[in-house]
């Protein structure tokens, strides 16, 4: 009897997209059925966007001991609004040497191509807009298109700093995509399929009262970090946002971009983060099932943003803990640490699916991750002073 | 081990981010319009002219000299001698200041008027808040607006003032003893 109201607070969006769909001719009902997920998308996205930006701001403030924005509305909440009409009123400066054409559709990419991600994430039971086979793949497809995206905005500024902003931009995201795409391949080979879809289902199950998650396996936890730290990367994030260097290449790539422009740019890297994220809950985290098998009756899709607002969380948290790295830095942590470890994730991934059941797969897969991390760690370390700075000249 | 710091890091963020709630101190921020630090008293940014007594008119100090116009940098004073005079503070006959303008969207806060000044008539303000939404009109202020009492001088600079008025007392007192003399001569001469 209780079951039935909680499975339709569940599905209550599917059924009423079915109950909409449901009042148009049946030829149009394919067309209408995507175009009310696009809504959806259109609609929920970049209103996150807007709660997350003051939320970073706060949420930074708070760790500097400062307060935050807290004068538009009531605790600071309409400050997006307000930014909002300051970069629509701005003026919009277009280089008079730019290609054009090619300035204007970077930024405009750029938001496209973050929204096309969307398209596989099942942010619910039953609430993906599409179910891809390939679905994984298409994700990282898409991704790649912002990439393009950047390298427009750099290559038609016809600055030198886009320029080079946009080919650092370009070194990191492509550096980072290994790793990102073989810790995520591990999750693949454990699911048996490259559907969202798929995997998401997959995790859904419970043994005793603890979920089917891929994060809780020695090296399902390991290729999480590791997906994480390069989606840090990927989407120009503290510690990674080298793109952006006022003291060396300006605003790297988007120096020349202002006005509402500009504010496309940051709308395009936070859905871009918010979607990496996603594809990390639905990898790693079960996608929308809940954490424990008795908190099943709260509905899946509150799972999911649940899960989302906690990743931007620490998204924000390690923004407003860790200093920037160095290019050189960031290049050897891709090649040197980050590939290697993630070629690892994917062979413990192996060992663990053909282990059977039991503490010695948690051995043997925690003792193939750890000890080379520990050693991985120890080497690139070595020779490396830390710890107080000291200085030739200056005292 | 590889990424130690990262975790003490993340550790010290925690710790400022919960205890900024629960811990008002830690807070930096005074919350400008609301609340306000009181002012240092070396404060300072745009010249006003210093009257004794309650009329401005009568017991303005500035005798117009005009070397504080001639000294500003950036000439940003403008002065018109009056044809009539007036006695200044120790009752000698001086002219006074029929024009007195400053433009403070010229002045750059140097205080070299205050230096330069002979009759402590020019000191330094602290008010900042003075934007408007008449930039030529509203940046230029006239005699009027610039005179302010002795008693504010007080209470934005009290050490300063003490000594300006310390100063003045005595080139009275000197000026009495001198009157003094005078008198009984004048006396003895009658
Ligand atoms: S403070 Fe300097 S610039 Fe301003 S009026 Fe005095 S002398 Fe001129
Ligand atoms: S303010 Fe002082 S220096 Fe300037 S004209 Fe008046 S008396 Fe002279």
């Amino acid at each position: 009897m209780t079951q039935a109201p909680v499975q339709q607070l569940d599905q209550i969006f599917v059924m009423l997209k079915h109950w909409l769909v449901g009042y148009v001719p049946a030829a149009a009902q394919p067309v209408v059925s995507s175009l009310l997920s696009v809504v959806a998308i259109l609609a929920l996205f970049p209103a996150l966007f807007a709660f997350t930006t003051v939320l970073e701001r706060k949420g930074l403030g708070r760790m500097q001991n400062r307060y935050g924005p807290n004068r538009v509305g009531p605790f600071g909440l309409l400050q997006p609004l307000a930014d909002g009409i300051k970069s629509l009123t701005k003026e919009d400066v277009v280089p008079r040497t730019a290609d054009k054409a090619v300035h204007f559709m970077a930024p405009l990419l750029l938001v496209a191509a973050s929204f096309l991600a969307y398209a596989v994430l099942p942010v619910g039971r039953n609430m993906a807009a599409v179910n891809l086979d390939a679905g994984v793949l298409y994700f990282f497809a898409v991704g790649a298109v912002a990439e393009l995206a950047v390298f427009m905005a750099g290559w038609s500024s016809h600055n030198k700093y886009s320029l080079l902003g946009a080919m650092r931009a370009i070194a990191q995201m492509i550096s980072y995509e290994v790793p990102l795409i073989l810790s995520s391949l591990a999750v693949i080979m454990a699911a048996g399929s490259l559907s969202t879809v798929e995997i998401a289902g997959r995790q859904a199950g419970y043994s005793g009262i603890w979920p089917h998650w891929y994060v809780l396996t020695p090296w399902g936890l390991a290729g999480f970090l590791l997906f994480m730290i390069a989606a840090t990367a990927e989407t120009n994030r503290s510690p990674f946002d080298l793109p952006e260097g006022e003291s060396e290449i300006i605003a790297g790539y988007y120096t020349e971009y202002s006005g509402f422009k500009f504010a496309l740019f940051f709308l395009g890297e936070y859905l871009g983060m918010f979607a990496i994220s996603g594809l990390g809950i639905t990898l790693f985290l079960g996608g929308w099932s809940a954490p424990f098998s008795f908190l099943t009756w709260i509905p899946s899709w509150i799972w999911f943003f649940a899960k989302l607002l906690a990743l931007i969380a620490v998204f924000i948290w390690m923004r407003g803990t860790l200093p920037r790295l160095r290019m050189d830095q960031l290049m050897n942590f891709a090649w040197k640490f980050m590939l290697p470890m993630a070629l690892l994730v994917m062979v413990s991934a192996g060992v663990w699916r053909f282990l059977p059941h039991g503490v010695l797969r948690w051995i043997v897969c925690f003792v193939m991750i750890a000890v080379p991390y520990v050693l991985l760690g120890r080497g690139l370390l070595q020779g490396k002073k830390i710890g107080k700075r000291t200085y030739r000249f200056a005292e | 081990m590889l990424g130690e710091g990262i975790v003490k890091g993340l550790a010290e963020t925690a710790r400022n981010f919960l205890g900024s709630f629960v811990d008002e101190e830690r807070l930096t921020t005074v919350e400008y319009p609301e609340e306000r630090l009181p002012q240092a008293e070396a404060a300072r940014n745009f010249p006003f002219l210093i009257y004794d007594g309650d009329d401005a008119e009568k017991g303005l100090r500035c005798v117009a000299c005009q070397i504080c116009e001639k000294e500003c940098p950036p000439r940003c004073i403008h002065i018109e001698k009056s044809k009539d005079k007036k006695p200044d503070y120790v009752g000698k006959q001086q002219f006074y200041p029929a024009v007195f303008d400053i433009d403070v969207s010229v002045c750059m806060s140097c205080q070299i008027c205050v230096e330069v000044c002979p009759f402590e008539a020019i000191r330094m303000d602290t008010q900042f808040e003075l934007s408007t939404d008449d930039r030529f009109g509203g940046l230029l202020w006239t005699k009027a607006e610039l005179a302010k009492t002795n008693e504010y001088y007080h209470s934005i600079h009290p050490t300063e003032a003490g000594e300006t008025d310390a100063r003045l007392d005595e080139e009275k007192a000197k000026v009495a003893a001198k009157a003094k003399p005078a008198e009984a001569e004048m006396q003895a001469k009658a």
